[in-house]
């Protein structure tokens, strides 16, 4: 029974991933003295380099992979596809052009609000395009093509607005910011983003079993009871509502999603509704994990977490890409 | 009791009429067989049938209730629906995939409960899956396949049971098997509407044939009774010698 001890044992990994993030940085900090600051005890500058520093940026790192690691699995459940994420759909995206249009027009040195807000925006209007979309066609294959197409679109909108970007600075915002990162995160951010991510998040644990029945295909699960109306609507609005959060909190962080679930399946017999706890615990700790490695790479500029990311996870999809046999499409 | 009763059933889709004007019943203890040539519109009236398709007029009704009508999960209860079309898009486990047929009674897979958990067992055994149910799908063989869906619908332990072409690609030995396991599911007293292009094992089998030809009913009724040469020439046109539920057919006839 691997299984039953799963998640278990990915939330003790990851407690001890997020502890282990506020130890090591710059300076090392022993365990004793962080022990002493987590509870309030302690000088106040080690106090200030946990409370202020070093935990809220795991907890973003580890939240942020959890959305990540939800959403995916739960897309992959509805799509029955291995390589579908909030990217393929084209909800990062938006959520990203969103966050990005803010800060060419300035919008965010009027209200540092603004940023995390129109990444939410923008996720959502992704999301709503979607659930439209899947109210009028009852084709996957149709839903995987307008986020191809949204996609796309926002991503050549985003060139455009750096063309046109009106001097180096908010350039260099966006580059920054499209690459992901958690470096530097707040609590006060993180419970801007927070509300969101666990809406969505329960809305997927609340509809996963339905994610079952499609295993079978959309006219058997038709067959075996399941609203396939709701079904998709629920999904798509969860996964847009903890995607755009996640955005929000950290930028674009691909990959994350995709390499989660695939890690978990063989552990929960291949279930799409069992996968979405664990691999939303995965994801985080592989963010948590992936974060601290940014931090202790003796770079010039510290590495941004979306590209060691992606750098992990690109091949990692090319591989599934590779693995999957064409015999269940 | 449950009853499936389809009235003036016609479907269409864009501008094709499909299926014109078909009505027909399933009672609990008939072994009903659909028979007709590709793209007779059987499929069509099943999916309507269910609820699934919407008509453009007439109506299928379970005890009285139009089915499109029905929540998904009340439909699902009554009756049990194993589609041509048998996807797998995970390497689930034998068991899982068959606990999916208790979906409609609210059981999560990985954790079934009393009567679910009892369903299942019962089904593997019916279908002699016990000693496959722990084995991963994507290494069971086309016809053990087919057994894990047929117990994936005797699961539900619906009173009715609708299987579209559930023997196409399997060997003779298979076929029988799966007929059988059908045939044991109506003698229990449920209800089943099959589709097979199999005419001799539909006589076999069948209490009531209902034979459809270009999207029409065109009889409807015991072997014994429907079942001509003439009949086959007229829905398939083929020539064919019957002897008892024994079919002959020699090829193609050239009256078209």
């Amino acid at each position: 029974m691997t299984e039953r001890w799963l998640s278990p044992a990915l939330i003790l990994l990851s407690v001890v991933a997020v502890f282990s993030a506020c130890l090591l940085g710059s300076t090392p900090m022993p365990a004793d003295r962080v022990m002493a600051a987590l509870i309030g005890g302690a000088d106040p500058s080690d106090r200030l380099v946990v409370w202020a520093i070093r935990l809220p940026r795991a907890l973003a790192a580890f939240l942020v992979g959890a959305a990540l690691g939800l959403s995916g699995a739960a897309l992959q459940g509805l799509l029955r596809n291995p390589l579908a994420e909030p990217g393929v759909l084209g909800v990062s995206a938006t959520a990203s052009l969103a966050a990005t249009f803010v800060i060419y027009y300035g919008l965010v040195a009027l209200n540092p609000w603004f940023l995390p807000l129109a990444a939410i925006a923008g996720a959502l209007i992704a999301t709503a395009l979607l659930a439209v979309a899947a109210i009028r066609t009852r084709s996957v294959v149709t839903l995987i093509l307008i986020g191809v197409g949204l996609s796309s679109f926002a991503g050549a909108a985003m060139s455009l607005l750096m063309n046109l970007a009106p001097n180096p600075f908010s350039l260099a915002d966006m580059i920054n910011w499209m690459l992901g990162s958690v470096a530097n995160r707040s609590f006060d951010e993180i419970l801007l983003a927070a509300p969101f991510m666990v809406a969505g998040g329960a809305i997927l644990l609340i509809t996963r079993r339905g994610l079952s029945a499609l295993t079978l295909g959309e006219e058997a699960a038709d067959g075996l009871g399941l609203n396939l109306r709701h079904q998709r609507i629920f999904t798509v609005l969860g996964a847009g509502l903890a995607t755009g959060a996640s955005v929000a909190l950290a930028g674009a962080i691909g990959f994350v999603g995709i390499v989660a679930p695939h890690l978990v399946r063989p552990f929960v017999g291949h279930d799409p509704a069992r996968s979405l706890v664990p691999s939303a615990l995965l994801a985080g700790l592989i963010l948590v994990v992936a974060d601290i490695g940014v931090r202790l790479i003796p770079t010039t500029n510290e590495l941004k977490l979306g590209v060691v990311a992606a750098l992990i996870g690109a091949p990692v999809f090319v591989w599934i890409a590779m693995q999957r046999r064409t015999v269940h499409d | 009791m449950t009853e499936l009763v389809a009235e003036n059933l016609t479907i269409a889709a864009k501008d094709t009429v499909l299926v014109e004007d078909a009505s027909l019943k399933l009672t609990p203890g008939e072994f009903v067989v659909l028979l007709g040539p590709n793209g007779a519109g059987k499929t069509s009236l099943l999916r309507a049938c269910l609820g699934l398709a919407r008509p453009v007029s007439g109506r299928a009704k379970l005890d009285g209730q139009d089915t499109a009508r029905l929540s998904p999960i009340q439909r699902a209860r009554s009756i049990a629906y194993l589609p041509q079309i048998r996807q797998l898009a995970w390497p689930n486990i034998v068991r899982d995939v068959v606990a999916l047929g208790r979906f409609s009674h609210g059981a999560a897979l990985g954790k079934l409960r009393g009567a679910d958990a009892e369903a299942v067992e019962r089904a593997i055994r019916s279908c002699d899956l016990s000693h496959l149910a722990d084995r991963q799908a994507d290494t069971l063989s086309g016809g053990e396949l087919v057994r894990m869906h047929c117990a994936r619908v005797f699961a539900t332990e619906a009173p009715l049971l609708i299987a579209d072409e559930p023997i196409a690609a399997l060997d003779p030995r298979h076929q029988f098997r799966i007929l059988g396991l059908i045939d044991g599911y109506v003698q229990r007293g449920g209800g089943a509407l099959v589709v097979l292009h199999d005419i001799e094992l539909a006589a076999r089998y069948a209490s009531r044939l209902i034979w459809m030809r270009h999207g029409k009913i065109v009889a409807d009724g015991p072997p014994e009774t429907t079942l001509t040469p003439e009949r086959i020439e007229a829905i398939y046109g083929v020539r064919a010698r019957i002897d008892g539920v024994r079919v002959e057919i020699s090829g193609p006839s050239h009256i078209e």
